[in-house]
Parts: C-alpha cells; sequence; structure tokens
C-alpha cells in the first residue's frame, strides 16, 4: 500500500514546489475525495434498491433503521459536493498558474473532460433518491436535451429510456453511477496524475539558480497528510451537522414550485430564464466548453510561466475584469427580468430569434467592444488578453450560478435568500 | 535484471525490398488496422445496443381508457384524470379533448387552475387556456393531447398515443355525433 501510493510521487522534488500556493493542494484533495465517494458509494449499494416502488424507501429505511446510515449517506452527499467545488477551483488553479500549454496541453483535455465527468456523476447520482426533488429536477433537466437540433428529443429518449421518468429511466442512471463512471474516473485519474509526473511534476516559474531538490519523504508525504486529515475533517464535521436532503416520495402528478435543477446546473438554468433554451442549454455552454479547450492551442509568442495571473498587470486586468463582469452580469440578469423581456416584446417572431438570436449577439457584442477596449487602453500580451476573456466567463458564471441557487423563489421570480 | 538475448530476426538480416516496406513493416500494419476495425466494431455494436432497445421499451399497445358518459362533464369545465395522467377539457362548444400533464417547456405537471379558468406550470410560471393553447411564455408549444373517441355516449381516450402540436385547431376537438 505504502509503496503503491509512493510509486505516484518522484522520489525527489523541487523545494520551490512544496510551497502550499502553488497548488493549495487541490488536485489532490480531488482524488481523495473520489475515493471517499468510492468507498461510501459501495456501503450504499448495500441497501439501495433501485426500482421506482423500492428506491425511496430503502434510502428511507436506510436512515431510520440502519446504524450509521444516515452517516454514510451524509458523507457520500457531501463529499460529491466537495468533489466538484473543489475540482472546479484546481481547474481555475491550473489555469491562473498557466499550467495548460505545450507538455500539458494533453493533460488540460483531460482535465477538462474529467470535470465533466464529474457533474454527470453527481447528476446521475441526483436521481437516485427518487424523491420529489430528484424526480423534478432530473425531469427538467433531461427536457433541457430535447430542445438539441435533430437528435436532441432520441437521445433524451434514450437516456431516459421513454417519454417520461420511468423504471428504465433509474436504471440507466444507476448503471452510469455505479459501474460506467467510477471506472472511468478511476482510470482517467491515474492517467492524469501519471501526466504530471511526466512533464516534470507541478508547474514552477522558471528558477533564477539550480532550485534544491529534497527529498519527498517526508517533506511532501507529511504535508499531503496533513492535508488529507484537514479535509477529511471537513468532510465529516459537514455530513454530522447537514442531512443530505430528502424531500417526499417522487410523485409524478405534482410538481414542485419552484422545481430547480441540482446546484451545479443553476447556472444553465438562469441561462434558460433569459434565453431559448437552444441557446442556454446548448449553444452558450458549447461555446464555453469548446473555448476551454481552444484555449492551449492559441499560439501565444509569450508562454504563461507559473506565476499566478501571468503578471502584475495580469492580475490588475484579471480584477477589474471580475469586478466588471459580475456588475453587468447582475445587471443584465434583472434589466431582463424587470424591463425588458424579448419575448413579450416581440410577439411575432420565433422565440428562437427573439429570445435567442438577438440578446446572444447583443452580449457577443458588448464581450467583443470590452476586449477591444483593453486592447486599447492597456497593452496587454495575448495571454493575459485570453485571461481577460477568461475571467469574465467565468465570473458570469459563478454569479448565474448563484442567483440560481439562493436568488429565484416561488414561480422561479427573484427574491432574496430569507425569503425564499 | 540481465538483458534478454535479442531475438533471431530473419528479415533484418536480409535486404529491404524496393518499396521500402519490410514483412514486418507490412504484418505491423495489418494489425493495426484489424486493431482500429476491431474497436469501431465494438464500438458500433455498444452504441446500438444502448440506443435501440431505449425508446421503444415502453411503447405501450392500444389502451383505451373509459373516462364516463357524455353528459356528466359540463361546457367550459375541466376534470383531472391523475391515473391517466391528463385533463378531459370540454370546451364552450362542447367539444373534448384531453390534455396531457406534461408542460412543453420543461416537462412539468400543469395544474387546472379553476378561478382563473387557465392550467398554469408550477416550474416556470408557463399559462395555458382550456383548449392547451399558450397563454404566457416559456413554453412555446400548445400542450399535447391523447385523441378522444366518443362510443355510444361514452367518452374513451387512447391513453397509449400522445400527440404533439405546435398550436391549437378545432379539428383536434371531438364532438358528441
Ligand atoms: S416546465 Fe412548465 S414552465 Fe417550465
Amino acid at each position: 500500500m505504502r509503496s503503491i501510493f509512493l510509486h505516484l510521487h518522484p522520489l525527489k522534488i523541487s523545494e520551490q514546489a512544496l510551497r502550499f500556493d502553488r497548488t493549495f493542494g487541490l488536485g489532490g484533495m480531488a482524488a481523495l475525495l473520489i475515493v471517499l465517494q468510492i468507498i461510501t458509494g459501495i456501503l450504499l449499494r448495500f441497501y439501495y434498491i433501485s426500482s421506482p416502488a423500492e428506491a425511496y424507501n430503502s434510502i428511507v429505511f436506510l436512515k431510520e433503521q440502519v446504524l450509521f446510515g444516515q452517516f454514510v449517506r451524509n458523507i457520500h452527499y457531501w463529499s460529491g459536493v466537495f468533489l466538484l467545488l473543489i475540482a472546479f477551483l484546481h481547474f481555475l488553479r491550473v489555469f491562473f498558474t498557466g499550467a495548460y500549454r505545450n507538455a500539458r496541453l494533453v493533460n488540460w483535455l483531460f482535465g477538462l473532460f474529467i470535470l465533466l465527468l464529474i457533474v454527470f456523476a453527481n447528476f446521475t447520482g441526483y436521481l437516485l433518491p427518487w424523491d420529489q426533488l430528484a424526480y423534478w429536477a432530473i425531469t427538467v433537466s433531461t427536457n433541457i436535451i430535447g430542445y438539441l437540433p435533430v437528435f436532441g428529443e432520441s437521445l433524451r429518449q434514450a437516456l431516459i429510456g421513454g417519454r417520461e421518468l420511468n423504471a428504465g429511466t433509474l436504471q440507466n442512471f444507476f448503471t452510469f453511477h455505479t459501474a460506467v463512471l467510477p471506472f472511468l474516473l478511476i482510470a482517467l485519474v491515474l492517467y492524469h496524475f501519471w501526466r504530471v509526473r511526466k512533464v516534470g511534476g507541478i508547474m514552477l516559474p522558471e528558477p533564477a539558480e539550480k532550485p534544491e531538490m529534497i527529498p519527498v519523504m517526508p517533506n511532501l508525504v507529511f504535508k499531503e497528510f496533513i492535508v488529507a486529515l484537514v479535509l477529511l475533517a471537513l468532510v465529516f464535521l459537514f455530513a454530522a451537522l447537514f442531512n443530505a436532503p430528502l424531500l417526499d416520495k417522487a410523485n409524478p402528478a405534482y410538481s414542485m414550485n419552484p422545481t430547480k435543477a441540482p446546484w451545479y446546473f443553476a447556472g444553465v438554468q438562469e441561462l434558460l430564464m433569459h434565453f431559448h433554451p437552444f441557446f442556454a442549454a446548448f449553444i452558450i455552454p458549447l461555446g464555453v466548453i469548446v473555448f476551454l479547450a481552444w484555449i492551449p492551442f492559441l499560439n501565444f509568442k509569450d508562454t504563461p510561466n507559473g506565476h499566478w495571473f501571468i503578471s502584475a498587470l495580469g492580475k490588475q486586468s484579471s480584477k477589474a475584469t471580475a469586478i466588471f463582469s459580475g456588475v453587468v452580469t447582475v445587471a443584465g440578469i434583472l434589466f431582463n427580468a424587470t424591463i425588458v423581456n424579448f419575448e413579450i416584446l416581440l410577439p411575432g417572431i420565433p422565440a428562437m430569434i427573439s429570445n435567442g438570436i438577438i440578446p446572444l449577439s447583443m452580449l457577443l457584442l458588448f464581450m467583443a467592444g470590452y476586449y477591444r477596449f483593453y486592447l486599447k487602453r492597456f497593452s496587454l500580451s495575448a495571454a493575459e488578453l485570453v485571461q481577460v476573456v477568461f475571467v469574465f466567463i467565468m465570473v458570469a458564471f459563478i454569479v448565474l450560478t448563484i442567483t440560481g441557487i439562493f436568488f429565484r423563489g416561488k414561480d422561479m421570480e427573484l427574491t432574496l435568500p430569507w425569503l425564499m | 535484471m540481465q538483458k534478454k538475448p535479442p531475438r533471431h530476426l530473419p528479415e533484418e538480416s536480409g535486404q529491404v525490398p524496393a518499396n521500402g516496406i519490410t514483412r514486418r513493416d507490412f504484418f505491423g500494419m495489418v494489425w493495426k488496422a484489424l486493431g482500429i476495425l476491431a474497436a469501431l466494431e465494438t464500438a458500433g455494436m455498444i452504441t446500438t445496443y444502448f440506443f435501440s432497445g431505449k425508446s421503444k421499451k415502453l411503447q405501450t399497445p392500444k389502451q383505451l381508457l373509459e373516462a364516463g358518459p357524455v353528459d356528466s362533464f359540463g361546457m367550459n369545465s375541466v376534470n383531472a384524470f391523475m391515473g391517466g395522467r391528463f385533463y378531459l377539457a370540454r370546451q364552450l362548444d362542447g367539444g373534448f379533448i384531453a390534455i396531457s400533464l406534461r408542460c412543453t417547456h420543461l416537462g412539468c405537471s400543469i395544474s387546472w387552475e379553476e378561478s382563473k379558468k387557465r392550467f398554469i406550470c408550477p416550474c416556470h410560471s408557463s399559462a395555458f387556456d382550456i383548449s392547451g393553447e399558450v397563454l404566457n411564455p416559456p413554453a412555446a408549444r400548445a400542450l399535447d393531447y391523447y385523441p378522444v373517441i366518443i362510443e355510444n355516449g361514452i367518452v374513451k381516450v387512447d391513453i397509449s398515443t400522445l400527440k404533439e402540436r405546435k398550436t391549437f385547431r378545432k379539428d383536434q376537438l371531438t364532438y358528441v355525433q
């Protein structure tokens, strides 16, 4: 066991790499959480029954009759939440330290793919309790797929095995969640680690003189151990204090008000309030993913160098953009929700144009204007400009997600969290 | 560990043919091609395996649900049949339509609001009139419906055939002959 663990490490690493603010240990934390998910997931499988008639009851039984049943379920729930958050932070860290170019290109792409798989793993797990929360959240989310052109409806029906959620859906999701995704994730994560080693460890700035190499045991391993313990303590604390949600048993005749998508899709759900589904759920997310995958192929003259935010100027422009994007997104949401609704304003035109092409092109024009302004005003390098666009998109995404989770109440109207 | 002695490889000692491809290269390519073919076949098999059974699995044989005698439904009234997943709506002019519960926006279950004489969806507040026509977006299509058959004064609904429509048209209604 010990030798397997040590095998993932080199014998010696640069002293530089040990500084905590290089990585914050996020990648390692994510890996630990995946292990925790697998252990608790296996434990849950001993009690869970994957049929609409039994699924909900088996969870209630687990909660009420099984020693530590509730606790194991809570750990599984919270480590799932933490995993998604930490994987996302890890992705931000890798971007902002510029660890995605040249030899790391492949790992950037694999990392993106792993992030999507983690989202999918969370999503498929969301349905399994078969309570009102799960049933309607998955109904709404899978219906979005139906808006994809040409193959959308058949893909939706293949995924859920029918026109509406049924026993086949549960079986599909259960198989993805407990067989397909765990295997894929384990394989890909190991490969992800191996590639980091292959390119010589984590991204570091070009040192002035040859850095001192020190043995990983105990220097790095000891640190990792502490981070792992703190993380575990945090997850257990959450599991002890906050129960994983479980509402009434799913009732296909009665929708909840409001019916919300799972929290990590709250950003897309918020977009759906402003754009035609084809744009909100397909064009815009796909555009963002393509942009992220495309970043390392851009031909910068200057390569990001392992410094956070590239340079002092890069840091400044990122900060300014973050504030700007936040303000603009909030303003856009309020503007569209209260003052101008294109679909009602232009009733004669198909919703695809009035609520899709028009607002989207307005948004893109706005972003292009901002980009031009930065290009002219400050002499940012290509890498710093890409960073500005990245920050703009990420902050907008985060603001949308927070709005969707905390500021949408009854009838999906905008409200304040304490009025919900 | 000791190094293994190199295997005896005849073609290496022989001459390289004029086109530059040795026998070993050739077999290497054949193996690669076979490997790719096998991978594609497997992928194709898994895809068809996954998709072919899924959408057909739940197609039910023709199934008629008896709603009741014609006279028991007043004009301009709506009755819920939760078991059949529809609302039986009788229009002002006496025409019947069986409206599916499923909202055409993102699939939540609509409910009938008697005071306002309209269907509303709790999820994103779409609204529909008594014929299923959209009154309020985000839903963009009128509600789906099931064909209604009237035999010997009894209203029956064919719950095995769900019909989609863009807007409401008169010919979607069924009248007593
Ligand atoms: S699902 Fe009915 S309004 Fe969105």
